[in-house]
């Protein structure tokens, strides 16, 4: 009993001197409706069995910063903490108009319009909290969008390394290739968060990328 | 063509910002003035472009002004720069120049209230404005 209690406390003394303890901060940015939520509860949902937040085919259904803290991800042996970050949509326009085509009423559509707003704000805010991002791009969609050049400017500006992920892959139009020459410095990992397709891949560029943390 | 074909545009106009406007004002009071320029219904186009901490002060502060300013929704912006495709001595080279002359003349910055620009469609070489009616 006492050896094994003895064991026992050397084992969490070693874990503790030679783990990566603390929590690496991996934020989620990208424009509206790009899988950002749906990539989030993926991960999450496989190393915690709990998803972040919900999804919706409605743009702007994230509209404040979720959280998910001590989230082990175990890769090919390895294993290393994360405070996921999931951030609302930026984007440059938002108009409550475009909530009525989903048969949402008035007043629902303006307030939801109103808090994707403070949600925008509330991601810029947080840019400057984080150690790694996964930018999340709709890879069905135009990636010389000027939000993505802005976000990815300000994390290299603030030196934050960048990750990013063309989602949405099991869509018939999408085109890595289009991103991959957007931004040829960076390294673009093509996933289907939806179906989970190729997430070793998004894994292994994880780990890669919280070598390069300042 | 008939008016019925078009559509009707609504009235706006286009200012060219020259650099040297915005050239020794301090980030605040840039914005400030792109916003009073776009919010009273002008498409800016802009010598040079803003930096990217800028960038992002520009869209949060756009969404501070939806709800706030009357009929606006936002805007629309597009940067086309000389030097997106460059290597990185050429981009080094450029960026020591840019730093010494005051900023990025080889870019064009294009910002437009939503309510009058529905879209800007950019590749590395062409910016197209899409309007609405």
């Amino acid at each position: 009993m006492e050896i094994k209690i003895l064991t026992n406390f050397f084992k969490r003394m070693f874990d503790n001197l030679f783990s990566n303890k603390k929590e690496i901060k991996l934020g989620f940015y990208g424009p509206p409706n790009a899988g950002k939520t749906s990539l989030a509860n993926r991960i999450c949902k496989d190393f915690t069995g709990e998803e972040m937040g919900s999804v919706s085919k409605i743009p702007h259904e994230t509209r404040k910063v979720q959280f998910k803290e001590k989230v082990e991800i175990k890769y090919k042996g390895k294993k290393m903490t994360f405070k996921m970050i999931d951030t609302p949509g930026i984007a440059t326009k938002i108009d409550y108009e475009d909530f009525l085509k989903y048969k949402m009423s008035k007043k629902d559509a303006k307030e939801r319009a109103k808090e994707a707003t403070q949600g925008v704000i509330e991601s810029i805010k947080w840019l400057d909290d984080m150690n790694i991002v996964v930018v999340v791009l709709d890879a069905s969609e135009n990636p010389y969008n000027q939000v993505n050049i802005t976000i990815i400017g300000n994390l290299i500006a603030r030196k934050i390394p960048v990750l990013i992920v063309a989602n949405k892959m099991d869509l018939k139009k999408t085109d890595i290739k289009k991103i991959e020459a957007a931004f040829p410095e960076y390294d673009v990992v093509g996933i289907s968060a939806r179906f989970g397709d190729n997430l070793e891949e998004f894994y292994e560029s994880i780990f890669r990328l919280s070598k390069k943390i300042k | 063509m008939s008016e019925n074909k078009l559509g009707t545009l609504k009235g706006f106009s286009i200012q060219f910002l020259p650099y040297s406007e915005i050239k020794n004002l301090d980030s605040n009071k840039r914005i400030r003035k792109i916003l009073d320029i776009i919010i009273a219904n002008n498409i800016l186009i802009l010598q040079g472009r803003l930096t990217s901490a800028e960038e992002t002060r520009l869209i949060g502060d756009t969404m501070a002004m939806i709800g706030y300013a009357k009929n606006f929704k936002g805007i629309e912006l597009a940067v086309i720069s000389g030097n997106e495709k460059e290597g990185f001595f050429s981009k080094l080279t450029k960026n020591l120049a840019n730093a010494l002359v005051g900023g990025d003349f080889s870019a064009i910055t294009v910002i437009g209230p939503a309510t009058i620009v529905k879209d800007i469609k950019k590749n590395p070489k062409k910016i197209e404005l899409l309007l609405s009616r």
